[in-house]
């Protein structure tokens, strides 16, 4: 062991910390007539998590898999860790994890085996054993992987894209059809991946994963974004909300409209409850809470509601099924 | 425990991905039920009936004339159908794809597959020769020649392999391959001698890779030929052209 320290150096020379770990600009992909990724840009630094969100064939995959290497872009620009993920693919593959969205074992294969042999293929791999039992597949060792559960073939992918303590992984779909237990796994090894200063990037369906563990979300539909930020940027862009409280019913709603800013709607509902729906700021509360006091009314149960990224996301891609 | 996922990315040094990568080729092979019984069970049962019974008429001794022609088989077997049909299915599972992420090159790949076929191809040679002594087979093999052959046997028939594998459908790969190995152990010079076929027939017979791989491993086991030149000539076109087409047409997903 201290032999191959010696023979391969801790860490590869780092780009300095204005390079992104990930740097796509402008990336165009065409299969034939369609346009699958129509002019993307993308960023991720060491330490951070992007997610990208998108309902199915918005162009995720395609991008991931452009960016990993697989598939040659037909316009714009893509870096991986500074290098051209085709020409240099030699030179990336070893500094780079993958999660496929499915598939990718020996289908005869034993768990361990399966991980043993990818860990085989780096310098320094984690320890295999305590990988297993990390992400809790112990007692699937010598299960062979087409036995296995989705569940357990997922986390078992999760473990081989990360095995060879690359740089920076990326993750197609981490956690489509997982149980909670195995999905809260997969987030902490997310987290710890993000902590110990890998860039990570990540698909999802969820909202709720991209709202925990992405520090930057960009949201495509039809190859575009349709918009990007933090999750906390996402939800309170646009500042579309609700406030919610129950008082005593036939309040004067004209007078309590005339209070608010402009565009405010305020209606009652049953038995005075009152919803405000506009811009929910500090100053749209605190104007209702002092009309409320001017009439010495007590306003109960009150509570602002800000949009969930969910609620952006089907504004923003629309609510059909696709 | 682990307590750090800090990055500290590195390829292992390309002899221990390609013998770790042999290693788990070689166990699936082996691991393999129905790939047993086509590499092993199969040529050994043939070899016995053809020899202990005389329903294919030969001209010389039994034993003799079917050694070569079951180690011709066994190569077929294992290079080419287990190889394809094995290959098409990792590419149909994403098997394929997702080692290409990994830092193990596509040479190291192949050159594992290659190594486990060699593997398994000795231990069936042992296997065959070892019963056709048991039943009377005497000879005066040449290693140089034998070793040649088997090379250029496998070439050949990994090319071919490789070609559907890398073309086809995994379900047709399946199909095909073990329609291919049946067609080859009747016409190529396994079960019947090709001078049991008319003349004009068996002018063209001998140009099967399975037929020169026989006659050649005839001429080497006999009488210790080291350069069975027709067989060799054969061989290596069929490897040039399997391969060749494998090259340029193999996708990998």
């Amino acid at each position: 062991m201290a032999r191959q320290r010696a023979s391969y150096p801790c860490g590869v020379p780092s780009p300095p910390d204005s390079q992104p770990a990930l740097d796509v600009r402008d990336l165009v992909k065409r299969y034939g007539a369609t346009t699958a990724v129509a002019g993307l840009s993308l960023a991720v630094d060491r330490g951070s998590v992007l997610a990208l969100l998108g309902p199915n064939g918005a162009g995720k995959t395609t991008t991931v898999e452009v960016c990993e290497g697989f598939r040659h872009a037909d316009g714009g620009s893509v870096r991986v860790l500074g290098l051209d993920p085709v020409r240099d693919a030699a030179a990336l593959k070893p500094r780079i994890g993958v999660m496929l969205q499915s598939g990718g074992a020996y289908p005869a294969a034993r768990a361990g085996e399966m991980l043993r042999l990818v860990a085989s293929y780096a310098a320094q791999p984690l320890p295999v054993d305590d990988l297993l039992d990390m992400l809790g597949l112990q007692d699937a060792v010598n299960t062979p992987y087409r036995r296995l559960s989705g569940g357990q073939q997922q986390r078992l992918s999760l473990a081989m894209a990360i095995v060879g303590r690359p740089e920076l992984v990326f993750l197609d779909e981490p956690t489509a059809g997982l149980d909670p237990q195995a999905r809260h796994a997969t987030w902490k090894v997310v987290e710890q991946l993000r902590a110990d200063g890998v860039a990570v990037v990540l698909t999802t369906h969820y909202m709720e994963e991209a709202e925990r563990l992405a520090d930057r979300v960009v949201v495509i539909d039809h190859g575009k974004q349709v918009a990007q930020g933090s999750p906390a940027e996402l939800t309170h862009a646009g500042a579309a909300g609700q406030l919610r409280f129950s008082a005593p019913p036939g309040l004067p709603l004209d007078s309590l409209r005339a209070a608010l800013p402009e565009g405010c709607r305020v209606t009652e509902g049953e038995r005075g409850s009152y919803l405000v729906e506009g811009a929910v700021d500090p100053h749209l509360l605190s104007a209702v809470t002092s009309w409320c006091a001017e009439r010495d009314v007590l306003a109960a149960d009150l509570r602002v509601e800000r949009r969930t990224l969910e609620d952006v996301f089907l504004e923003l891609t629309g609510r059909e099924l696709r | 425990m682990i307590d750090s996922l800090a990055p500290r990315p590195g390829a292992a040094p390309l002899p221990r991905m390609l013998l770790s990568q042999a290693r788990m080729e070689l166990r699936l092979i082996l691991r393999n039920g129905e790939q047993l019984l086509l590499t092993l069970i199969i040529p050994l049962l043939l070899l016995a009936i053809l020899v202990e019974t005389p329903f294919v008429p030969v001209d010389g001794r039994r034993v003799d004339v079917f050694v070569p022609g079951i180690m011709a088989l066994a190569i077929m077997s294992t290079a080419f159908t287990g190889q394809a049909i094995g290959t098409g299915f990792e590419r149909k599972y994403g098997v394929l794809k997702r080692l290409g992420a990994t830092a193990l090159p596509r040479a190291g790949l192949l050159g594992g597959k290659t190594l486990a076929v060699i593997v398994v191809e000795l231990l069936q040679l042992t296997v065959v020769l070892g019963l056709g002594v048991a039943m009377g087979w005497r000879g005066h093999p040449g290693p140089g020649g034998v070793l040649l052959m088997v090379a250029l046997g496998t070439a050949a028939f990994s090319g071919l392999g490789l070609l559907m594998a890398g073309t086809l459908r995994a379900e047709i790969t399946l199909a095909g391959a073990n329609l291919v190995w049946f067609l080859l152990l009747f016409f190529g010079g396994v079960v019947f001698p090709l001078s049991k076929f008319p003349a004009g027939m068996a002018r063209w017979l001998e140009f099967l890779p399975t037929a020169a791989l026989a006659d050649g491993l005839r001429a080497a086991l006999e009488r210790g030929a080291n350069l069975p030149v027709q067989p060799v000539l054969v061989l290596a076109a069929w490897a040039a052209v399997g391969l060749g087409f494998a090259a340029v047409k193999f996708r990998w997903e």
